[in-house]
């Protein structure tokens, strides 16, 4: 039985299982509903999570060791000569005799061993699959006889299911702290084997970045140089100029949207400045690289100035008005927090508009103003592709915008693209670079969200 | 005039007797009172020796009247309590007072309002000054989010009424004093105003309106957030600020009208009803739905 049919079978039963639950409690309470605990659906309910949740637990964890044994069933069966290869080869034929059973291209010849174990894997895949259409299946109908017993008047279905709900829930929050942890772990496992490789403080506080090792040991440059403080550089230098551009024109940007603009204008511009941050980065990228850059090039010839076609101001800017939005809406949103009493309070004692939002507005939004232009920033350190796609590769140490720099993410992604050996220090440098980039924002973002949360308390 | 809409109103009562409606055409007849569909203003709406003047105003947000026709008078120096169910534009009215209503977009304000013979309506009228002249007291208190000493301090800064530092000193001190709070925050005037107690809120507002010295203090429902002791507290203080200033206050409490107010007017569904003595409008209503409401049969 094909998995998608075993699941539409699945929900099938599931349905009739919430029929046949609450025609069952509205049976057992002999025509008197409100006898009943809890109200006929949430018997309904009760039933089909009975019915589910069992049955896919064996579903999913039936499909999660499937793979494994039947490879280990398959590997028993090959002949002798094959079995005892060494690991890294026998890993290699097991790939073959896989990629032969779900018909695609395989490394070697296929001789009559690799034919048999694939017929083996095959039949052995088969068994398994209608093994677990009928195991869940059973599963399934057990639990829905077994709940279907148990409704009485008295059972309290509604606590029940609103309880499984509960539970339901923390899953899938769970599920998302574990993947955050995981992505940590993974990075931090890497980046350790690179400190290894390369002292940290050499990585930290060195001025020099250039991971290119040469294949050869007795090649010029032998060994790179991993000193990541030009990235950093770099980084804070395009960030700074697109926080230069994103502060002032989001902050009156908000200000004009929530004290001036009317409903009509309102309605119409927020959308519209939100658009801005719906633009693929990538866009923004070869905005920056095709359109942005030659014009400021060329400007700066007829000024006499040299400007780099990769140069960190370009890319800052393009950056720059990406971020609007985040720190417009952000600004814009606390900035309507204000209550309205402290406008009338203080034009009711003369000022003008612009003197209000000045020393009333301003001040009292500014915790999360300042949450806003936090949370911009840890987006502007970890943006990519406008940074590879304008920003050079050169990692220049200078604090002139005019000239080309590279960034952390730029350098992660050149050390990661194409083939790559996974045990050089110069792949490894991705995810120590990573590791730092990642502290970095989650420091600002922490910073920012506590900046944030204390603001709100203040008018509650 | 005063004569005029005072034969308005006799009219009225020939009217009503006229009308079938009424439940005690005797009981009317002997206190000669003014029946209750009857919308002319009965009293004295008009004083001697005036501050500010309104006359026939008509505020409407939209297409939605809320003032109909109001004419009153805020006599120097003198308490006039604003008193009438909610919704019958108290608030709106006071509001005309200082221009609060135009920062409502769909406020529109008719009529005549003057204060010392300038018309605060005229084009030439800098709202920013008169605002600074006719000071705002809110329903909740509202301090800013800043210490004790900028909350009062704000309206002299913003219109320059100070040289330096030494006369800033003694605005803040001369206005907290005034508003009987000197005492409790003179160790703390650093800290925010936020920080106070909801009574003591309320009179940082009232200093934070007094220091720009203004002629008229308008009070929304100042005590409709407090306790009864930080009331009593407030209404003390506005008696005492009765020498220096004209005060303007809207309240629900007939009571807290009685004890604070010389005049008072009473407002029904955007109409001013009534007007007259505190004490001859509260003893001896001269109009059915003043007597109905401080009767208490609505409200
Ligand atoms: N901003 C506004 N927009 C539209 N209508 C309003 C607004 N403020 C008040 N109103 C209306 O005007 C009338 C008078 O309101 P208000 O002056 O607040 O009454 P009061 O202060 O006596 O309770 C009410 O019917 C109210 O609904
Ligand atoms: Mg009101």
């Amino acid at each position: 039985m094909q998995l998608t049919t075993l699941l539409f079978v699945l929900l099938l039963l599931s349905s009739l299982a919430y029929y046949f639950g609450r025609k069952r409690a509205v049976s057992v309470s002999g025509g008197e509903v409100k006898d009943l605990h809890s109200r006929p659906g949430y018997y309904g309910f009760y039933t089909v999570l009975w019915c589910l949740l069992p049955s896919l637990l064996v579903f999913s964890s039936w499909l999660a060791m499937e793979g494994q044994i039947v490879t280990q069933l398959v590997v028993q069966d090959l002949p002798e000569q094959i079995r005892t290869l060494p690991d890294s080869q026998l890993s290699l034929v097991i790939n073959d005799i896989k990629n032969t059973a779900n018909g695609s291209i395989v490394s070697g010849k296929v001789n009559s061993d690799i034919e048999a174990a694939v017929s083996h894997y095959k039949s052995l895949y088969n068994t398994s699959r209608a093994a677990l259409a009928v195991l869940v299946l059973l599963v399934a109908i057990i639990g829905l006889s077994i709940s279907l017993k148990k409704i009485s008047p008295s059972q309290r279905a509604r606590n029940a299911v609103e309880n499984i709900l509960k539970y339901l829930l923390i899953a899938c929050s769970t599920i998302a702290i574990f993947t955050t942890i995981g992505i940590v772990l993974s990075v931090l496992f890497e980046a350790i084997r690179f400190f290894q490789m390369i002292p940290p403080i050499d990585f930290l506080f060195g001025l020099n970045w250039s991971p290119q090792t040469a294949i050869r040991a007795d090649q010029v440059g032998s060994s790179g140089s991993f000193g990541a403080i030009p990235l950093f550089t770099g980084t804070m230098l395009i960030s700074f100029i697109a926080l230069l551009v994103a502060v002032p024109i989001g902050l009156m940007a908000a200000i004009y949207l929530s004290e001036y603009a009317n409903s009509k204008v309102r309605a119409v511009v927020k959308p519209l400045l939100e658009v801005l941050a719906g633009i693929p980065t990538v866009v923004y990228g070869f905005f920056a690289a095709l359109t942005v850059a030659p014009l400021f090039r060329e400007f700066g010839t007829s000024w006499g100035l040299e400007i780099s076609s990769e140069s960190a101001l370009v890319t800052g800017l393009v950056m720059g008005v990406m971020i609007i939005p985040f720190v417009s809406s952000l600004s814009d949103d606390v900035i309507n927090a204000v209550p309205q009493a402290m406008r009338d309070g203080s034009y009711g004692l003369g000022a003008t508009q612009s003197e209000t939002i000045r020393r009333v507005i301003i001040p009292a939004a500014l915790p999360g103003i300042v949450g806003g232009v936090l949370l911009a920033a840890s987006r502007a350190i970890g943006e990519t592709m406008i940074v590879v796609m304008a920003a050079g590769l050169a990692a220049n140490l200078t604090a002139n915008p005019l000239e080309a720099v590279t960034t952390v993410t730029v350098q992660i992604v050149t050390l990661l693209v194409g083939d790559q050996e996974f045990d050089s220090a110069k792949t490894l440098a991705a995810f120590a670079l990573g590791l730092m980039l990642f502290v970095t924002t989650l420091f600002l973002n922490v910073i920012a969200l506590h900046v944030v949360r204390k603001y709100r308390e203040q008018y509650e | 005039m005063v004569d005029t809409i005072i034969t308005q109103g006799q009219t009225d009562v020939i009217g009503a007797m006229d009308n079938s409606e009424i439940d005690n055409p005797a009981e009317v007849e002997s206190k000669a009172i003014t029946h209750r569909d009857a919308r002319d203003t009965v009293g004295e709406p008009f004083s001697k020796d005036p501050r500010m003047t309104c006359r026939n105003v008509n505020v409407f947000y939209g297409e939605k009247q809320a003032i109909h026709d109001v004419s009153l008078d805020i006599g120097a120096n003198e308490v006039i309590a604003m008193i009438g169910p909610s919704g019958c534009g108290k608030s709106t009215f006071l509001r005309c007072l200082n221009r609060m209503n135009d920062t409502v977009d769909s406020c529109r304000v008719e009529g005549n309002i003057h204060m010392n013979n300038d018309d605060i309506y005229n084009k030439s009228m800098d709202v920013v000054l008169l605002r600074a002249r006719v000071g705002m007291v809110f329903q909740k208190p509202n301090p800013f989010p800043k210490s004790i000493y900028d909350n009062i301090a704000y309206g002299p800064r913003i219109h320059g009424l100070t040289k330096n530092k030494v006369e800033l000193d003694e605005v803040v001190e001369s206005s907290l004093k005034r508003a009987g709070l000197w005492t409790e925050v003179k160790d703390r005037l650093d800290q925010p105003g936020t920080g106070l107690s909801g009574g003591q809120q309320q009179r940082l507002c009232i200093a934070r309106a007094i220091a720009v010295s203004p002629d008229v203090i308008l009070m929304d429902e100042p005590c409709s957030a407090l306790d009864p002791i930080a009331t009593a507290h407030i209404e003390d203080l506005i008696d005492e600020l009765r020498q220096n200033f004209t005060i303007a206050i809207v309240t629900h409490s007939m009571q807290q009208a009685a004890r604070v107010s010389q005049r008072t007017a009473y407002f029904h569904l955007g109409y001013l009803i009534e007007v007259g003595q505190t004490d001859q409008v509260f003893t001896n209503p001269k109009h059915q739905l003043t007597e109905d409401y401080i009767t208490g049969r609505f409200g």
